[in-house]
């Protein structure tokens, strides 16, 4: 065999995965005027915090959390966001789907299954122009979904907030481009390579607190189509639906009326990653909305979607 | 509201390890497929995927899933049929976690093989069972060569429409190793497979019982791979200053090679201010020590000025540091490159304004011929010069891919516009600290790691552009440049090879010249004896001079003991890759001491010599060289006319 003697002892995954995320986040901090961090309340987004802390430290997070609130919330998500940001000192902005549609920004889609997804891309775009923000994070991985795989880890927007599979800069060591003209900007996934297991494992090993959602609870929830809603304030039964209470936990928090639960007794981490590592639906396969074609993320990733 | 912190954080964080991977094949040869099964066989694809994958196959008309579906992401290629970009998918078994680039077969995209390539540590080239090696299957494997990649594995596909036959595999198997011996790949594994159908995939395949090797996903999970970063030169781009308070200034940065820790000297490059480290921090915890990799925060003993793009090394061990460089490039853009246009370079964390000053030659990869050329186009590889608009620290990608990897971007339109590789430089720019070879010796140098192929130069030596060509010199004599270093134990027949295939090949019309190890110590290098600093030096004389030569065009056969595997690396690192080839030259120890043509070993055993390489000193035998010739089996002929072969596949012979 080949290997050099005296060669460095090769890093576990996780520990690879960690520094190639905090390479990119500080590359992020160093290379643009104003990026700004996109903060769902969902465990991506929660590692991603963590990792820009390590990144800084022992200095502070030096660029803002910019959260898409949609109105659709779960309450813990909502709870969670601010305790953590009393946590970590970082800035938060909020930007509300409700209060662009009440400025007539962006037009509320009507009818039960109307989805707040399409409507959210407006507002991060126009919330993104506002903040002046050149690039922005997100916690966007390659295993999510087909489209996403071949996403740069710095992907270039266009004036329009657009990305263009077709014509994206080539990618090469752990050189990032971020040169970009007046008016675009680069949105950033510093999990790129990770997958939804990797995320379970580094919650486990580095004790990163999450939202309990993500753990086995009762919930009354209606199954639509084989995606278990969570019943809320915010979703309209249809005909002949009836809720039920059902044991679940959710393994996206994202917009309450189109976030599936899935059928759960997992109710520690060590059951989570256990479930996750056996698992036999990806995690968006809970999420109502990219059922509608087979194409649907890239149709949103295209319009500027995360 | 909240989950409390796990009591047993540990567990299952995993010992598993990361290899990288890139795939590469000519379309339809069933990359995609492949990529599929193993995802399925590993179980990273769920449920839900495979249902979607399932129910677009059966829209088609396929009677089972097409696996290739899978891994095809984009719907525009979907339409195609076809693979486009670069795409990252990962599985993982219980040993290992797997990242896989995966890149289009079109003759088009080298560009995506390139970046591929410039992430991973092995690459799995696809090759049809019925066609053989074809050019892509050559070109992939090029690239993967040109890129540092020091494990290739060839997937022999669709064994199963030639019958699961031995005979066909040994065939393409035979082809694939003779050209990875070629490229001077160290690792080269060939595994006949049914991606189709799975065949030696995860499970052995029961067609193939004749087939004694692992299956492909038991190479990926065992296959030894090192630390993919130099361990030993130490170097740290600093990526940011952080200045929480007035107490604290630190700097940020990943460790590109080496390590460090606190305490010890370190000089700020280009500046070239030294000082110590004060301390080292890992997300915010300090600790003792900086290795390869790690990502930290270095503070420094002294307020000295360090900002981002800087580089942190050992106040003993440095780079070179230049606005000159000389550089293989794969060029990516559909505007070609313009000599003398402006390009921003980024290597490292460090960004300058830069331009080319020369193209010296493009490298048609089908036949790894080199032509002289102005300008490369989209997926063009060639030679090129480059020079900065302010210093630039930079090592040999060959020895250290974090500080000799960089790209160009175009100023204009801020497109990624060329990948480069830098190959050194040396000849064309001054060493920011200047030491005698004496003192240069890396003393530190892990053994079997390839040095720094930078010869010293004299401080403030900037040469000029050479005026005539190495290309028109080899245009003018009808034949290419290139050197064969005869390694062996004293007696075992080196001069005597090189003698008489420099008699052939005059008789021929070839420029050509034997460099011997006597003639050499009766000049150049009369200064010298023979402790292991000194032959390392002699070797390195003698390796620069082959260099100079091979630039007027000329065959060089070098005849020297080398007992050194790692003075013989940092003599090949100088070389292009079709530039140099190893030629063991043996034969068994009763042998030599029959031979004993200069009466060394009677002299040895009589001792009156110490150190004779073979008895006194040891001979590191080459693990992959290029030829071997055992005279104990091979008459001299035969050894001269393998040496001449060899040669001739190279273009160094007159036709
Ligand atoms: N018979 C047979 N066909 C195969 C095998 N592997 C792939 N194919 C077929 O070859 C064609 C091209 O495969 P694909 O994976 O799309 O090739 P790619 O262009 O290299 O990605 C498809 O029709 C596959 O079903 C194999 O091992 N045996």
């Amino acid at each position: 065999m080949s290997a050099a003697a005296g060669a460095a002892p090769r890093r576990s995954h996780l520990r690879a995965l960690e520094a190639e995320a905090v390479h990119i986040l500080r590359e992020v901090a160093a290379q643009f005027e104003r990026p700004v961090l996109l903060f769902s309340g969902g465990k991506d987004s929660i590692v991603m915090v963590e990792l820009a802390r390590r990144a800084f430290a022992p200095g502070p997070i030096p660029f803002p959390l910019l959260h898409v609130d949609t109105g659709h919330n779960f309450p813990e998500t909502l709870a969670f966001r601010d305790w953590l940001v009393g946590q970590t000192g970082a800035t938060l902005h909020v930007t509300s789907v409700e209060d662009a549609i009440r400025r007539g920004v962006v037009q509320e889609e009507s009818g039960p299954e109307a989805s707040r997804n399409s409507l959210q891309t407006a507002v991060l775009l126009d919330a993104l122009a506002s903040l002046r923000a050149d690039a922005a994070l997100g916690g966007g991985r390659r295993d999510e979904e087909k489209a996403r795989a071949k996403e740069r880890i710095f992907s270039h927007r266009d004036r329009t907030g657009q990305w263009d599979p077709r014509n994206q800069r080539p990618e090469l060591w752990n050189l990032y481009n971020g040169r970009i003209a007046p008016g675009e900007h680069v949105r950033v996934f510093p999990l790129s390579n990770w997958t939804e297991l990797d995320v379970w494992l580094y919650i486990r090993a580095e004790r990163i607190a999450v939202p309990t959602l993500y753990l086995a609870h009762d919930r009354e929830t209606v199954d639509r189509r084989g995606t278990l809603l969570a019943v809320t304030d915010h979703l309209t039964l249809l005909p002949g639906e009836t809720a039920a209470p059902r044991r679940v936990r959710f393994r996206t928090v994202g917009d309450v009326t189109c976030t599936g639960a899935v059928e759960s007794t997992a109710a520690t981490l060590d059951a989570v990653v256990a479930e996750v590592a056996g698992a036999v639906q990806t995690e968006r396969g809970g999420r109502h909305d990219d059922r509608r074609s087979e194409a649907a993320m890239e149709d949103r990733k295209r319009a500027g979607y995360f | 509201m909240f989950v409390p912190p796990p009591a047993n954080p540990e567990a299952g964080s995993g010992a598993a390890d990361l290899l990288r991977i890139t795939t590469a094949g000519s379309v339809d040869d069933g990359k995609s497929t492949l990529l599929g099964r193993l995802l399925v066989e590993t179980r990273s694809v769920l449920a839900d995927q495979l249902a979607a994958v399932t129910e677009a196959s059966r829209r088609r008309g396929h009677a089972r899933p097409d696996l290739a579906l899978l891994t095809d992401g984009l719907r525009a290629e979907r339409e195609q049929g076809i693979t486009i970009d670069v795409a990252y998918r990962a599985f993982a078994t219980p040993r290992r976690a797997f990242l896989v680039a995966d890149t289009p077969g079109h003759v088009q995209y080298t560009r995506n093989m390139v970046t591929g390539a410039s992430t991973a540590s092995l690459a799995i080239v696809l090759v049809d069972a019925r066609r053989g090696v074809q050019t892509q299957s050559r070109r992939h494997a090029f690239v993967a060569s040109l890129l540092g990649i020091r494990h290739l594995v060839f997937a022999v596909n669709k064994m199963d429409l030639v019958d699961y036959a031995e005979a066909a595999f040994t065939a393409v198997a035979d082809e694939a190793a003779a050209f990875a011996a070629r490229l001077g790949v160290p690792d080269v594994a060939v595994i006949p497979v049914s991606a189709l159908h799975g065949d030696n995939v995860a499970e052995r395949s029961p067609e193939m019982l004749w087939y004694g090797g692992a299956t492909l996903l038991h190479h990926l999970e065992h296959v030894s791979v090192g630390g993919d970063r130099n361990p030993v030169d130490f170097r740290f781009p600093v990526q940011l200053a952080l200045r929480p308070d007035a107490g604290f200034r630190g700097f940020a940065g990943t460790v590109a090679s080496g390590a460090i820790r606190a305490g010890e000297r370190v000089a700020v490059l280009p500046s070239g201010v030294e000082t110590s480290v004060r301390a080292v921090y890992e997300s915010g915890r300090e600790v003792a020590e900086a290795r390869a990799g790690d990502v930290v925060v270095i503070t420094l003993a002294d307020e000295v000025d360090v900002a981002r793009g800087d580089l942190l090394v050992r106040d003993q061990n440095r780079p070179l540091v230049g606005t000159s460089l000389e550089a293989m490039v794969c060029w990516m853009d559909d505007r070609p490159l313009a000599v003398g246009r402006r390009y921003v370079l980024r290597q490292t964390t460090r960004e300058t304004p830069a331009h080319v000053t020369a193209v010296v030659y493009r490298v048609d990869v089908d036949t790894l011929h080199r032509a002289p050329t102005t300008t490369l186009s989209l997926n063009d590889i060639g030679r090129v010069r480059i020079e900065t608009a302010s210093p630039v620290s930079f090592d040999a990608y060959r020895d250290n891919a974090a500080t000799g990897a960089f790209v160009l971007v175009d100023a204009d339109t801020n497109a990624t516009v060329a990948a480069g590789m830098v190959r050194g430089g040396a000849a064309m720019v001054g060493r920011a600290d200047v030491r005698s070879p004496a003192t240069a010796g890396p003393d530190t140098q892990a053994p079997g790691t390839p040095r720094r192929s930078e010869a010293p130069v004299s401080p403030d030596v900037v040469r000029d552009a050479p005026g005539v060509t190495r290309a028109e010199r080899e245009a003018r004599q009808g034949h290419r440049g290139g050197v064969v270093w005869l390694t062996g134990p004293p007696g075992a027949g080196k001069s005597a090879v090189a003698r008489e295939a420099e008699r052939r090949l005059f008789a021929r019309g070839a420029t050509v010249l034997v460099l011997d190890g006597d003639d050499l110590r009766h000049g150049l290098s009369g200064d010298l004896g023979f402790a292991p600093r000194d032959r390392r030096e002699n070797v390195r004389r003698a390796g620069e001079v082959a260099h100079l030569l091979v630039e007027t065009g000329a065959v060089v056969l070098c005849s020297f003991v080398s007992p050194s595997r790692a003075d013989r690396a940092a003599v090949r690192a100088r070389f292009a890759p079709g530039d140099f080839a190893e030629a063991l030259v043996t034969a068994r120890p009763e042998t030599l001491r029959a031979r004993d043509p200069k009466g060394l070993y009677a002299r040895a055993a009589a001792g009156e010599i110490a150190d004779l390489t073979g008895v006194g000193a040891p001979y590191e035998s080459p693990e992959t060289p290029d030829l071997v010739l055992d005279t104990d089996a091979l008459s001299l002929d035969a050894a001269v006319e393998a040496v001449l072969a060899h040669l001739a596949a190279r273009g160094c012979v007159p036709d």
